[in-house]
């Protein structure tokens, strides 16, 4: 049973010379995308589904080195499914529910995500980053409208009000882009927020964690288990988690001292890991790292003509897996506005939107994923004592549990108060409020609710269809009726009774809901949602 | 009829009271966190007021035989 390091081998995609590399005069285009990574990509797709063409830089020509982001929640991968890419990673991932949690020797608690019958996606599935990456570029390349370009690094920018420079380092000479609205999704070490000379501050955090992927075939089930103070790593924090391909992923807290080249070396991880998993267990090392993390965003977003998201303009803790997620609902609420804008069909002042609906959820992100990290890493004695005894209440007394914090895993951030919504004016019993992303429900032809909605403006109509209200055009934005039964799942769900109207937006978050279907106040709600309306 | 201790999830928030909970004692010494523990579970124990339930809050927090608090 002798461990081997089993490096996978990256795909790697060619460097191809652009005509605007030997333009003349330096080419203008209307998106350019810094960063090809799960955010930057997706955007680029989102806004080629909308009919916007961009430019993809990226200054690697590979996907993620290590399985890093590797846990997706169900709105991510409705998000996906809208662009066309959740089903090979449904197929090629990891469904899992259940969560274990265990204090020393003993389990203390469980839990199941429970996630409700009659939805398209899982709860969540696990899928290494690289596999997910490359699935992403596959959609990418598909599409027309998307001009990928690796091995192209940004080291200089400069802007006016008007338009964006970029210059960019190639394998050949360098070059200058010019354009309309850049995208920064270039990561936590983002180079433009660099060349901006932003602030990006917040929690820096000390502890060091040593992140290790193995490849082995044991019966393990497919669950998140998480340890506090294991017998195996005394004092510290450690987690299994499986993804594809008999890979699992194993994290352990090593403290603030430990040597992160000595802890991975081989002859130190091997030991270390047959303490966790047992001596009788046989596997390979595909990867590993150690890792620390900061808690940090940027104050604004939004920086004249360009837009941050994803790590670039917020970093938070792995516990909770909220920095893939986020990134990826970044990219959905920004691209259907950068769409209307760029085909001058809303006012510019859309986009500043963007920054406030998620703003808020780099908040609660951030929020979250500080509180997951003080509770498995207490930083003063008193907080350890509090954390000690919740773990040991929580193995006897039901309401301990929900004060156990391994990570609140990610939930859709509702966009409550945004200047989008039209708030409510009739009372509902239950279903998405204004802000709040739509759910998802299964339609009586066999297909599903969100894959109706698309990627446009919808009123979800309850009635028969001959009631329907007619498909409208409103400021030249048009919107779509998806008429479903009030005796329906969904109608339950909507608390859609007969008459009932939800408008949704492109991305599929509420604007509005009315008791009945008023063309005058569907009209109003529209253009509030696009930024026209006070 | 006597009352029973509840020992389901009652708080609204668990993650904003336990914040705020560390956070109260925040920077204060091992000391005169010791002694605020001491403070609050005397006020918890005034609003709860009723001796039965208490009793029965006494014997819950006591750790079952063989189980020591923390590891």
């Amino acid at each position: 049973m002798e461990t081997r390091l089993r490096p996978r081998q990256n795909p790697t995609f060619d460097y191809v010379r652009s005509p605007d590399q030997s333009a003349a005069a330096s080419a203008h285009h209307l998106v350019v995308i810094v960063g090809a990574g799960p955010v930057g990509l997706s955007m680029a797709i989102d806004l080629a589904q909308h009919g916007v063409r961009s430019v993809v830089l990226d200054d690697d020509d590979t996907v993620s080195v290590g399985s890093r982001a590797i846990c997706y929640a169900k709105r991510t991968l409705e998000i996906w499914n809208r662009l066309g890419v959740a089903a090979p990673m449904v197929d090629k991932g990891v469904t899992w529910k259940v969560g274990r949690v265990r204090f020393g020797e003993r389990l203390v608690y469980s839990f199941d995500l429970l996630p409700e019958e009659g939805h398209r996606m899982p709860a969540f599935v696990n899928l290494q980053q690289y596999h997910m990456e490359e699935m992403l570029v596959a959609r990418a390349t598909e599409l027309d409208g998307i001009d990928l370009r690796w091995k192209n690094a940004v080291t200089g920018f400069d802007q006016t009000p008007d338009r964006a420079a970029l210059t960019i380092d190639t394998p050949d000479e360098p070059y200058t882009l010019l354009a309309d609205t850049v995208i920064a999704a270039d990561g936590a070490r983002s180079s433009l927020r660099a060349l901006m000379g932003l602030d990006f501050e917040g929690r820096v955090f000390y502890d060091q964690f040593l992140i290790c992927d193995i490849i082995m075939t044991a019966d393990f089930p497919s669950e998140r288990w998480f340890w506090f103070d294991p017998p195996f790593n005394r004092g510290q924090s450690a987690l299994l988690h499986k993804q594809a391909d008999n890979v699992w992923r194993l994290d352990f807290q090593i403290g603030r001292e430990a040597d992160p080249e000595l802890e991975t070396r081989t002859d130190r991880l091997v030991p270390r890991i047959r303490a966790m998993l047992g001596d009788d267990v046989a596997f390979d090392i595909e990867w590993a790292s150690v890792y620390t993390f900061k808690c940090r965003r940027l104050d604004q977003f939004r920086h004249g003509r360009v837009l941050f998201m994803g790590d670039a303009a917020h970093q938070v803790s792995p516990f909770g897996a909220r920095g893939a997620n986020s990134g990826v609902q970044d990219a959905d609420n920004l691209a259907w506005k950068l769409a209307l804008v760029t085909k001058d069909l809303a006012p510019d002042g859309l986009l500043d939107s963007y920054d406030d609906e998620r703003g808020r959820a780099a908040h609660e992100n951030l929020m979250n994923s500080t509180r997951s990290t003080d509770f498995i890493t207490p930083k003063s004695p008193i907080s350890r004592l509090f954390r000690d005894a919740v773990l040991d209440l929580a193995e006897h007394y039901p309401f301990a549990r929900p004060l156990v914090n391994s990570g609140r895993l990610s939930l859709p951030t509702r966009y409550d108060g945004s200047p989008l919504n039209t708030p409510d004016a009739h009372v509902f019993a239950c279903g998405p409020a204004p802000g709040a992303p739509a759910i998802d429900a299964p339609l009586a032809n066999g297909t599903w609710l969100l894959e109706q909605l698309g990627g446009q403006f919808v009123v979800l109509y309850f009635g028969s269809s001959d009631q329907a209200p007619p498909v409208m055009v409103v400021s030249r934005v048009p919107v779509s009726i998806v008429a479903v039964d009030p005796e329906s799942q969904t109608a339950a769900r909507y608390d859609g009774q007969p008459g009932t109207a939800y408008l949704i937006r492109p991305d599929q978050h509420i604007a509005g809901r009315w008791r009945a279907f008023d063309i005058k106040k569907v009209e109003t709600a529209v253009g509030r949602a696009i930024g026209l309306e006070p | 009829m006597t009352e029973n201790l509840n020992l389901d999830p009652n708080l609204d928030r668990p993650d904003d009271f336990y914040e705020a909970l560390l956070n109260t004692h925040y920077g204060l010494s091992e000391d005169k966190s010791r002694d605020l523990n001491a403070r609050l579970i005397l006020i918890l124990a005034n609003h709860i007021g009723d001796m039965d339930v208490l009793k029965q809050a006494l014997n819950a927090a006591v750790p079952p035989p063989g189980e020591s608090s923390g590891a």
